[in-house]
């Protein structure tokens, strides 16, 4: 049950992949301009980030470890992503257009997103088993919305500032992550 | 008089290569389209290798092949990829690149390899690599892609050579690992860790469009 609790813990908050591990950055900075796109987007990796950790570890301990093909790991995990982002998309275009219209957009560009494939890629370096693994990647991909929705939350109040205006964009953007990844990584220590 | 024309020939051949067509994508790569702080590209590597040079240079060096070859190999077979299924071909051709490099850093750097850890494996994510493809690549000859993927691989290095250059040198004290700062001088933790990336990369952006604004560089992005 600790366990469970220091994993949680640990991919939501003090380990989250967003402003510790600079996972899923080019969204982060692009999409926080919106705060509901932001939150559409969040759910949907959340949804995918889960399905391909699962499989792909799956994949990697029936597959390819007894096999000896540990060194086709990135292709077939990429492929593995592609794959079930077009069948996600498939079945809920067919069976709830209303979600579909709510964050089926975001889909096709989830397969691009680092994140994804980078929990993939921690979860094998960090040796989870399956249950972990699933746990791990759902805490991560709430981590990952939490994180984009506070940064939506903060851009919004940027109205009420007048920042230097050379920092354009992004420049103030990466400053306002920076402030928000130092409250994130002050919980460092209870569990990484 | 034959030796003048030889030594006006030299020149004029010069002239015509910074009057080239690639030299102009190479220059254009660069600067007006550098990934870091012209199209927001690629920010992932950017803020996690940075805390120091060698990190940064290894990671630059794994991108800049990775682009290179990859758009050359899509350029090459830019008629021969249909439409419909090219992002997938992006992506395996990216893939066995990356795999490649990461076999190679993982014998030749053991070290470096280790610290960049999953980061080499995300090259086959970078938007950079993606979007060199299906923005240039798929659509021009061989040279000129060239010309393009080393501009922008470039454009890329330079930006991650210079945060790397501060933060380790004023976080640590260090250049690629030698001691260069006396030790009275306080290294400033903050910008080892994470946090401290994100300041690097926003004072970084601040200077760079600074610099441009003072140049009349028009493609400045502005709001908030």
């Amino acid at each position: 049950m600790m366990q469970v609790v220091l994993i949680l813990f640990g991919s939501i908050i003090s380990g989250n992949i967003a402003v510790s591990y600079f996972l899923g950055m080019c969204p982060f900075v692009t999409i926080s301009r919106n705060i509901s796109v932001a939150a559409g987007m969040g759910a949907a990796v959340t949804a995918v980030m889960t399905l391909t950790a699962a499989a792909n570890w799956a994949i990697n301990h029936f597959l390819l470890v007894p096999l000896g093909l540990e060194f086709l790991q990135f292709l077939v995990f990429i492929v593995t992503i592609a794959t079930i982002v077009q069948i996600l998309e498939m079945l809920i275009d067919r069976y709830s257009p209303k979600l579909y219209h709510a964050f089926g957009i975001y889909l096709p560009l989830i397969t691009v997103n680092c994140a994804i494939l980078g929990i993939s890629l921690f979860m094998l370096l960090r040796g989870y088993g399956f249950g972990e693994t699933v746990l791990y990647s759902f805490g991560s991909g709430i981590g990952w919305l939490l994180a984009i929705v506070s940064l939506g939350a903060l851009r919004r109040r940027l109205v009420f500032s007048n920042p230097p205006e050379h920092f354009g964009a992004t420049g103030i953007t990466a400053i306002l992550a920076g402030i928000m990844a130092l409250a994130f990584i002050g919980f460092a220590g209870m569990a990484s | 008089m034959g030796e003048q024309q030889a030594g006006l020939r030299v020149p004029r051949k010069g002239y015509r290569l910074f009057k080239s067509q690639s030299w102009k994508v190479l220059i254009e790569g660069l600067w007006h389209n550098n990934p870091i702080f012209g199209m927001v590209l690629g920010l992932c590597s950017t803020l996690a290798v940075t805390n120091l040079l060698t990190n940064a240079f290894v990671m630059s060096m794994s991108v800049l092949v990775v682009l290179v070859v990859n758009s050359l190999i899509i350029s090459l077979l830019r008629n021969l990829i249909p439409d419909r299924v090219r992002m997938i071909v992006y992506m395996l051709i990216a893939s066995s690149l990356v795999i490649a490099v990461d076999m190679v850093l993982r014998i030749t750097l053991p070290e470096v390899s280790k610290a960049l850890g999953a980061y080499v494996a995300l090259i086959i994510t970078n938007c950079i690599i993606m979007g060199r493809a299906e923005a240039f690549a798929i659509n021009n000859p061989p040279m000129v892609t060239i010309a393009d993927a080393v501009g922008v691989g470039l454009g890329y290095s330079f930006s991650l050579m210079t945060i790397a250059f501060f933060r380790e040198l004023l976080g640590f004290g260090t250049l690629f690992g030698l001691r260069v700062l006396p030790a009275a001088v306080e290294p400033i933790q903050l910008l080892t860790v994470p946090p401290g990336a994100f300041f690097a990369l926003g004072v970084f952006i601040l200077v760079i469009n600074r610099i441009r604004a003072g140049r009349g560089d028009s493609k400045q992005e502005g709001g908030k």
